[in-house]
């Protein structure tokens, strides 16, 4: 695998992709929002310090899926009223890249879905139902969250964002969808509830007493 | 890997966070590594913000009593279902139900890598709770009607009850923005021993699936010490004491009763009925002064020792013969006595007429050996009786069907019992339901006809 290594216009410190594909990454050392222009790295916001982690997954953390292997490459850390989550950027040894997130405790694994014509965010009620690859999904939250930042390496540019809206839909079965409004349009990702001890995660953060 | 992670260097470890109570001073610990939402005081039972550096007060709270205390103390750590957890939350809900309030206490259960999950008590009654990560399907248009169900991973839950919890009591860290006096629609469905249960907040729907678990395996779960508190009633979701399903012992007894009734054909078919002795005598007072018994003729039974039948017929009207007979064995002169009455009365009453009684007796004798034998015969009659005729039939291996009657009836009594009790249980559980049976309510339901 070829990692791409540059160094962050900012600080000067070597930035190591991880993820040949990936678009944006945060420097280390100095927190810079990097974005990768051709092959030069622009600086473009920096992030502020992150609350202290409840999550047990880091960058690095490497696990399964099914019969893949993967390994967390970023992350993007979400609040809501009622807590906060991450969004884990994992790499897949065969070069995908799939969301794995982090609801305390709760994990489920995810992949962006090129479904075009999604429902505006004014437009879902809970309760609506909607057909996705032959799936049928129910919205069962709506969520008004807020962007809290970010770490390591993502698949497309990311900064800068405030409130956002996503709608968790879920179905009969493991699977479940959300719809992500951070952009003008709309953003589909499909995916599935995992148990933690499926995921057989290696090289976690600890905790004191556990 | 719920015995932690690897060693790792970098950032130091999250370590539970030692902070006071800016009300009260007390000191506040969070065990949750900032999962949690809010937190409560033990001291003052201020509901504090536990996403805030400096805990700002939510809520306040009064207590009217002090003895509400979780029977597993907070920081309490545990191994359930194979992962350890810790006690970190504990709250009591009530809801009001005709007029009666019902308490229930819930605890928060803290794992830093699988997250929470929950465990309930009501009288002794024990559930492990988590959340449900797939949808369960209603049909809400019935929600409230007793055939309402709920599915849930190809189970069928059954509709139980519809209440309004109300929050009274809070204590420790909740992942959730907690407060006391909020009220939620609980929504509960039952397969024993699980419970499918619906927390309706505003607009927010959270299922839950519990499953029953005994004082005892929470006790031993927690090395709490003592005994649990002894479980009251039948609880919604309670495992039946009868763990066998009661169609699966019924489809059983059936497949036996079929299997006894085959064996009865079976050796009916098999069995000779061979007449072996026929012979009427005619009694007559007159002649039968003192000793009148006589003996017969000498018959063969061959084969392997089994069944004599012998038939007394009597042409009794309203009198009765009663003859002691003895049968005996030429050779070895083995002797089986009996007596034998045949009776029949007849007439009207001011209820009709009546009969008692019939002109033929039959007694079968069981396991008797093949060889010579011959019968002794002492008949004795009603004194109003001159003399009757009455005949006497031995007839060898016939077959016997009071022994399929009793392993019938023994392998019904068990059944039934079992019905009984499973049925008794159910009733027990559904009387506490929305849906109570058949007599309780029709007891409530005279009220309908007031509205």
């Amino acid at each position: 695998m070829t990692q791409p290594v540059a160094n962050c216009p900012n600080c000067g410190a070597k930035i190591v992709f991880r993820w040949s594909s990936s678009v944006q990454t945060v420097c280390e050392f100095c927190k810079s929002i990097l974005v990768r222009i051709d092959l030069d790295l622009k600086k473009v916001g920096q992030v502020a310090d992150l609350p202290p982690d409840s999550s047990p997954i880091q960058i690095n953390s490497e696990g399964r899926y099914g019969n893949k292997a993967f390994v967390v490459v970023g992350r993007i850390l979400y609040e809501y009223d009622q807590g906060g989550w991450n969004e884990w950027h994992v790499m897949m040894n065969d070069g995908t890249s799939a969301w794995l997130s982090d609801a305390q405790g709760e994990y489920a694994l995810s992949l962006s879905s090129k479904t075009q014509n999604l429902p505006a965010v004014a437009q879902v009620h809970i309760g609506q139902q909607f057909t996705w690859s032959n799936q049928r999904y129910t919205v069962s939250v709506i969520t008004p969250a807020h962007y809290r930042g970010l770490e390591g390496e993502l698949p497309f540019q990311y900064w800068d964002k405030t409130d956002v809206t996503f709608v968790d839909l879920r179905t009969e079965s493991a699977k479940f969808a959300t719809l992500d409004y951070s952009d003008p349009e709309p953003a589909l990702y499909l995916g599935e509830f995992v148990e933690f001890d499926d995921l057989k995660l290696k090289n976690l953060r600890g905790f004191e007493g556990w | 890997m719920s015995a932690g992670a690897p060693p790792l260097s970098g950032p130091p470890k999250p370590q539970a966070k030692a902070l006071n109570c800016p009300k009260c001073g007390a000191a506040i610990v969070l065990r949750s590594f900032g999962q949690a939402e809010t937190v409560v005081c033990g001291s003052c039972h201020s509901i504090l913000d536990a996403k805030d550096p400096s805990l700002a007060i939510l809520q306040q709270f009064e207590i009217k009593t002090s003895d509400i205390r979780p029977l597993i103390p907070l920081g309490t750590r545990g191994k359930l279902r194979g992962t350890d957890y810790e006690v970190i939350g504990f709250q009591r809900r009530s809801t009001k139900v005709d007029g009666i309030t019902y308490c229930w206490h819930e605890y928060v259960l803290f794992n830093p890598y699988k997250g929470v999950r929950y465990l309930s008590e009501y009288n002794g009654h024990w559930n492990d709770i988590s959340i449900c990560k797939t949808l369960p399907s209603v049909d809400s248009a019935f929600l409230n009607s007793p055939g309402a169900s709920a599915d849930y991973l190809g189970e069928s839950y059954k509709h139980f009850q519809t209440s309004d919890a109300n929050t009274d009591f809070v204590l420790g860290e909740f992942p959730w923005q907690v407060r006391v006096g909020e009220h939620a629609a609980v929504t509960d469905f039952v397969h024993p021993p699980r419970v499918l249960s619906s927390e309706k907040l505003d607009k927010e729907v959270t299922w839950s699936i519990g499953e029953y678990m005994y004082g005892q395996e929470i006790w031993d779960a927690f090395k709490l010490p003592g005994t649990p508190p002894e479980p009251m009633g039948v609880y919604e979701n309670q495992p039946s004491p009868v763990t066998t399903s009661v169609t699966r012992i019924w489809v059983a007894f059936a497949a036996f009763a079929v299997f006894l009734l085959g064996l009865m054909a079976g050796f009916n078919m098999r069995a000779k009925k061979e007449p072996v002795f026929h012979e009427t005598y005619h009694y007559n007072r007159a002649e039968s002064k003192g000793e009148a018994s006589f003996v017969t003729d000498v018959f063969e039974l061959t084969g392997h020792p089994s069944t004599v039948e012998v038939k007394t017929h009597a042409p009794v009207d309203n009198h009765w013969i009663y003859v002691n007979y003895a049968l005996i064995n030429q050779d070895t002169e083995q002797a089986w006595d009996f007596g034998r009455e045949v009776s029949y009365y007849h007439g009207y009453d001011s209820d009709g007429s009546w009969s008692e009684g019939q002109q033929n007796d039959a007694v079968v004798i069981a396991s008797v050996p093949p060889g010579h034998y011959y019968l002794r015969i002492e008949p004795e009659a009603d004194a109003s009786l001159p003399g009757i005729p009455y005949t006497v039939d031995v007839t060898h291996d016939v077959p016997v069907f009071g022994i399929y009657g009793i392993a019938f009836l023994a392998l019904l009594m068990p059944v039934v019992i079992i019905s009984f009790r499973a049925y008794t249980f159910e009733r027990s559980r559904w009387s506490e339901s929305d849906h109570p049976p058949m007599q309780l309510s029709s007891m409530s339901g005279g009220s309908e006809d007031d509205e």
